[in-house]
């Protein structure tokens, strides 16, 4: 008798299992469909000539529909952000380590708190405390290397993957 | 044979017919008809439950209307929407009606949700009504901020992206679940699309979870401004026509007041901002949510820390659920409650004041009253509502409905108003 039961019990669990998979194999394309399709991941690279960008000044360039900020710094900016104490920071990071010339910062100009784009590109704009960018969403302060100092945001500003094609031509992606 | 089948109550033969089939007339005269036996001292915060249906049924009308003239593209959604604006026949006044009656349903349900709090609807044994009528509350925050994003304009935009980064604070799985949402790296066509799609499904959800609201609601009736539970039917009177003629006359109050807004402060209760096509790479200096919402965004951004930030605004709405349980108190009307009274008041000013915070920029003197607002938002449900039924004495409870209105010797009076002339 026990035998038996445990036969039926073996269908019943193996059928209901079938039944799980079947039905979780027909809704993933419902789900995966929302997924970033073919041509979104297609990973369009920018180029950008930055040979007009004069020391201090800014530009901002689109790469995969967000902002990236370009930032050629003055010696000052640059002595400021290597000067500062790295424990001290919330997301430790030399400044070193954020830029391939000195003189050059490419960080994304997409606040690592909600997604707004942070202030501070424009000559007008308000730059935070720490005379860098200042996120108006929620007020996120960061410094001349795109880091966090002061503000919700939990990460500095990301670096997107780029390289110097020449002195004057960077490809970002 | 003839004699077997269980005739309807209805006289009129074509009635009686279909319903002896399909008893969709009964069903309809025990929900607001004559069969629906309802306390009779209801007083006019009683009418915001209906008020709200008849909004749901005005945004799903002037919805399906503006969907005929909406185009859902980057490209072209901005200038659809001025098309119906300016050239679709009644373009305006369908949209200003959808836009501002977005605005009102949310007052409507703010003032039924706070008459629920009041007279303690919440409690034992309607604590399901009440978990439905937070679902029903959430779908409709999720309904209206989809719905905003469709304008395209500069609000829209970044209301996307800022909401839809919440979900950035999962670990491990945040940033794909982000890009899964949007169907991209950005807010974008693929995310607009979806985003129309899901606005059009989502009040025939609402619709469904009112309709269960309702039946929860049968099951035990609705609350009383005294909150005792009723005795006989001494205390009942039917639904229709009492009820409905009341809930009729509120209505052409509310329509009347509606009617202001849409006609002459249509954008009052808007955003200027909003009229700016969306612009990915710059974000506006002073973005703010509707004002609905804006109580949450003030918690959200109360807490200078972005995972527990989310987490705060996410817990404010998710504490509502466990509401009926946080509040130890046998007796449901604050009338009976002199303390809670009290913190109710308290409550309602604290509210008020994050929808206040949560437009103002986030500088000096916000930003400390923000924090304070928010921690007593948390006191009052997770330690004054526990507490209170340990010090609080409350009042003597009538023995029924009936009693205070006989025993003041008005019978005319509402109980309220008799209470104030003893």
């Amino acid at each position: 008798m026990s035998k038996k039961k445990s036969r039926r019990d073996f269908i019943v669990i193996a059928s209901y299992s079938m039944g799980a998979v079947g039905a979780g194999a027909a809704i993933w394309p419902i789900i995966n469909q929302m997924n970033p399709a073919a041509d979104t991941l297609a990973m369009a690279s920018t180029e950008v000539n930055i040979g007009a960008l004069e020391i201090g000044q800014a530009l901002t360039v689109k790469w995969r529909g967000k902002p990236v900020f370009i930032r050629r710094r003055t010696e000052n900016e640059i002595n400021d952000s290597r000067q500062v104490d790295i424990n001290s920071l919330r997301d430790p990071q030399a400044d070193e380590e954020r830029v391939q010339k000195d003189e050059w910062l490419i960080v994304m100009g997409v606040c690592t708190h909600l997604g707004c784009v942070p202030l501070g590109q424009k000559t007008g704009d308000g730059k935070g405390d720490y005379g860098g960018w200042f996120c108006p969403c929620h007020g996120s302060h960061y410094d001349i290397s795109g880091r966090i100092r002061k503000g919700p945001a939990p990460e500095n500003l990301e670096v997107p993957p780029y390289s110097f094609i020449s002195d004057n031509v960077i490809k970002i992606g | 044979m003839k004699s077997s089948i269980p005739n309807s109550q209805f006289k009129n033969p074509v009635i009686n017919w279909i319903d002896t089939r399909l008893p969709i007339f009964t069903a309809m005269n025990e929900a607001v008809g004559t069969d629906h036996p309802t306390p009779k001292n209801l007083n006019y915060w009683w009418n915001f439950g209906s008020l709200a249906g008849v909004t749901l049924v005005i945004m799903i009308i002037t919805g399906i209307a503006l969907a005929m003239n909406y185009t859902a593209h980057v490209d072209h959604a901005f200038d659809s929407v001025e098309r119906i604006m300016r050239d679709v026949n009644g373009g305006w006044l369908i949209r200003y009606i959808h836009m501002n009656g977005a605005s009102f349903f949310f007052i409507v349900v703010y003032i039924h949700m706070a008459r629920s709090l009041y007279y303690g609807s919440y409690k034992a044994p309607r604590e399901l009504l009440w978990i439905l009528g937070v679902v029903i509350y959430l779908l409709m925050m999720a309904t209206a901020f989809l719905g905003y994003t469709l304008p395209w304009g500069q609000m829209s935009f970044w209301g996307a992206t800022v909401i839809t980064n919440f979900f950035s604070v999962i670990p491990f799985v945040g940033e794909p679940i982000v890009n899964w949402l949007l169907g991209g790296y950005t807010v974008d066509n693929p995310t607009l699309n979806r985003f129309y799609a899901l606005h059009y499904l989502l009040p025939f959800v609402i619709a469904g979870v009112i309709l269960l609201h309702i039946v929860a609601l049968h099951r035990f009736g609705s609350n009383n401004p005294l909150g005792i539970d009723i005795k006989s039917d001494k205390d009942m009177i039917p639904f229709h026509p009492y009820y409905t003629i009341k809930d009729f006359f509120g209505l052409s109050v509310f329509l009347a007041i509606f009617c202001v807004f849409v006609f002459f402060l249509p954008n009052f209760l808007g955003h200027p901002d909003n009229y700016v096509p969306a612009d990915p790479l710059s974000t506006p200096a002073h973005i703010v949510p509707e004002w609905y919402l804006s109580p949450f965004y003030a918690i959200l951004r109360a807490v200078p820390d972005k995972l527990l930030g989310v987490l705060a605004m996410f817990g404010a709405i998710g504490i509502l659920f466990i509401l009926p349980w946080l509040d130890r108190s046998p007796v449901r009307s604050a009338h009976y409650r002199p303390m809670y009274r009290v913190f109710y008041v308290i409550f309602i000013v604290n509210m008020l004041a994050l929808g206040y915070l949560g437009v103002q920029n986030p500088e000096g003197i916000y930003i400390i009253l923000g924090r304070t607002c928010t921690a007593w938002y948390f006191i009052h449900f997770l330690v004054i509502m526990p507490l209170l039924n340990i010090i609080e004495t409350p009042k003597a409870l009538p023995k029924s409905v009936s009693d205070p209105i006989f025993s003041s010797g008005s019978s005319g009076l509402s109980p309220a108003a008799s209470r104030k002339l003893k």
